[in-house]
This record gives C-alpha cells, structure tokens and sequence, in this order.
C-alpha cells in the first residue's frame, strides 16, 4: 500500500491498481470509455482519463499511470478539463447523436460524460462526419453499429480475453476503422456463443443484441 | 447485387490440400502471418475465407484476427480479381479533378464497391494511388489500358464497349456452332 494525495485528499492505494481505479474507488469520477479493471496492458486510446500529476510535464493518462508513495494528483485541473473536452467533441463529431432513438439512451458513457464535462451532445465547433445511410452490420448474436461505435476496443478486450472466443476484431484501419469478425461481409458467420459479454462491455450503444432489438419497449422501461 | 463469393464447388479455388503446402514451410510464429498472407494471394490472387481459416489454424490465431490484420493492408483483396480489372486512381491529381466520382460512377453501374467484384466475375473495381498520369487526371486503368480525363459517360462508354464487345463473341459463337451443326 502507498500514501498519495488525489485533489488535496490523502488517500492509501494499492499499487498494483491504475491511478484511475484508485480515484474511482475514493469517490473521484474520471471520465472513460476503454478501461476495465481487468486490463493489464490498458490501450489509453479513448484519450479521457487524463490527470496532473506533480513532477510530470504534461497531464497522463490515469488508467496507465500506477500510483507511487508521496505521489501529487490533481484531476480537475483546466489543462485537465481542455484535454477532456476536445477529446469528448472529436469523438461526438464522429458519433451518431440519435439519443432519443437509441437502446443505449441514459446509460450510455458519452452522455454521462458530456454532461459531468458540460460538452454538448452536438459539438458545434466540429462538423460532424458525414453519416448519410446506415451501416449496421448484423451477426447472429447481436448488431453492431460503426457509426455509434467509439472504437474503445471493450468488446474486442472481453471477446479476447475474458471469454476467450476471439470472435471480434477491429478491421481496416483509420476513418474506415471497425469493430468487426471473420465473415463479417459474407454468409460465413463466426462461431460464438450467446455469451453477451460484449454488448454489455459496450459503453454506449454501438452493439446490442438481437433480444434488445426485438423488444425496444421492454429494455427502454427495464 | 452482391459481389461475388467463392465457393466449394468453384473451380477458381485452389484445392485445400495445395494451400497447406504453401503454408508447410513457414513456422507457426505470429510474425509469419503477413508473408504467408502475401504468398497466399501471389498464387490464388485473393484471400479466401477458406484460405483464412488455414492460416488461423496453422498459425493458432482465431481467424477474426487474421481477417483483422489483412482488412488494415490495402495490398490484400477478399474478392476474386475479374475477368476486366478497372483501376481508378485516387492520386493527389485525379483526386482534386474528381477521381472519387469516376470511382462512385463506376460503382454504381456495376452494384459493387471497391475491392470488390461482380458476381459473374467479369468486373472487379480497385482504388489505387497514383498511376504517374497525373497531367491525364482523373486516370482510370481497365485492364491495360490508360484512360485519361476520365468523365462520367467514359465510364459508362467503357462499360457499354465491353458489353457490346461480349454480346458479339457470343452471337459468333452461336453463329459457329449452328454453322457447325448444319
């Protein structure tokens, strides 16, 4: 165990946790979309969880950052909140704001963190990507929407690593990048059991399973 | 339409037992996945589903991986080339003219996107970079042949001259062979 101080609190820390598990465990709510605790190699690609910490040049990544004794941590910093903000509106710019029509609406991560970052759900700074027609692309188990999708990498993450499956991937590259699966574009549908766990690792609303599907009222009152 | 899809009883798909000879010499280490993807479609042209799942098993990968580190190289292609290749070129110069809508053209008329091809096999469409034509952009390559200042109703003169072209083979087969009979 470590003494550190987060936000001028003194608070005792495991070290084999992130930064960003030992704020969240004392009440401190960092912004995040790609962190699970189960990750050993946390990708840091959703660019969020940023925090300053005292002796460092520039503010870090929380999820990667491993607390040390006497360690300084101030997560509500403007440098902090700039970094977050930007990131939050390049990510809704590339996002399909449909709150109203979507499974995922009121717990959906990009929300919550909109309104803790006063950013709104429709960056006006940023114009939006281009998003004509619907790209949903459907695998026996569940549909998955590239324009929702905040390529976090949760799903792939569970997929892999918890299940065990090794069902999906992220396909392509840049702008075109997906979440996708072998077969994804043909008749030939990939092995996988109805585990569900990565529609549930999903923070917003990119996956979701067929049930969902058939029964929006249901999940909408649930 | 959808594009084409090999199947099981297509002749154009190597027989399994040729594809694990090519995949024989190479030891199962991850690091070998892109050479024996780029052996693979050397010989066969495309990258199969069934070729795929060889790999994956040869190399104890699940086969979403490897469709996932192919699907991020442009040098691999999922379709079967076709019998006419069109290449339209989405170089710094025929992309300012326009190669995206010569491309959008060419697409619309044959039902398929880039990368792909037709279901009777005779068109696949391909994006490249630049072809080294740029005072000729937008440049489209069918086949052999360069095609400069590339504008909508070229694409469909193009595709109108290989029809034609098809239909009077077909009329002089059927010519010959009633000649034949009689």
């Amino acid at each position: 165990m470590v003494k550190l101080t987060i936000d001028g609190k003194e608070v005792q820390a495991d070290e084999g946790k992130s930064l960003l598990e030992v704020c969240t465990d004392n009440g401190i709510f960092i912004p995040s979309l790609c962190f699970l605790k189960e990750m050993t190699n946390p990708p840091a690609s959703c660019r969020l969880c940023f925090v300053e910490v005292e002796g460092l040049p520039k503010p870090v990544p929380s999820c990667r950052q491993s607390p040390a004794e006497g360690m300084v941590v101030r997560t509500d910093t403007e440098l902090v909140r700039r970094l977050q903000r930007s990131a939050l509106q390049l990510l809704l710019s590339a996002h399909h704001v449909d709150c109203r029509n979507c499974h995922a609406n009121k717990r959906c991560a990009l929300q919550n963190i909109a309104k803790f970052l006063g950013v709104g759900l429709k960056p006006k700074r940023l114009e939006p990507l281009a998003m004509e027609f619907p790209q949903e692309r459907e695998h026996p188990n569940f549909i998955y929407d590239p324009y929702k999708c905040v390529l976090c990498g949760r799903c792939i993450f569970v997929c892999r690593k918890r299940t065990g499956y090794g069902v999906l991937t992220f396909a392509r590259r840049g702008i075109d990048t997906v979440v996708s699966w072998f077969g994804a574009d043909g008749p030939d549908s990939p092995p996988c059991d109805r585990c569900g766990e990565c529609v549930n690792a999903c923070p917003v609303g990119a996956l979701k399973s067929k049930e969902t599907v058939q029964a929006p009222m249901e999940a909408a009152g649930a | 339409m959808d594009a084409a899809r090999p199947n099981e009883n297509d002749d154009n798909v190597t027989p399994l037992k040729v594809l694990a000879a090519t995949l024989a010499p190479f030891d199962v280490k991850r690091e070998n996945l892109i050479p024996i993807l780029q052996t693979i479609q050397e010989k066969e042209g495309y990258l199969s589903p069934e070729a795929m799942k060889m790999v994956a098993k040869h190399l104890g990968v699940t086969a979403s991986e490897v469709y996932g580190v192919a699907s991020f190289y442009n040098q691999f292609r999922f379709h079967p080339p076709g019998k006419h290749q069109i290449k339209v070129c989405l170089g710094t110069a025929c992309h300012v003219v326009g190669g995206e809508i010569i491309l959008e053209n060419f697409e619309r008329k044959l039902g398929i996107k880039h990368g792909e091809t037709t279901p009777d096999r005779e068109f696949s469409v391909d994006r490249v970079a630049c072809v080294g034509c740029c005072a000729l952009a937008p440049v489209a390559i069918v086949d052999e042949t360069t095609h400069g200042h590339m504008a909508p109703s070229k694409v469909e003169g193009i595709l109108l001259g290989f029809q034609i072209e098809k239909e009077r083979k077909e009329r002089e087969k059927e010519q010959r062979e009633s000649g034949s009979q009689q």
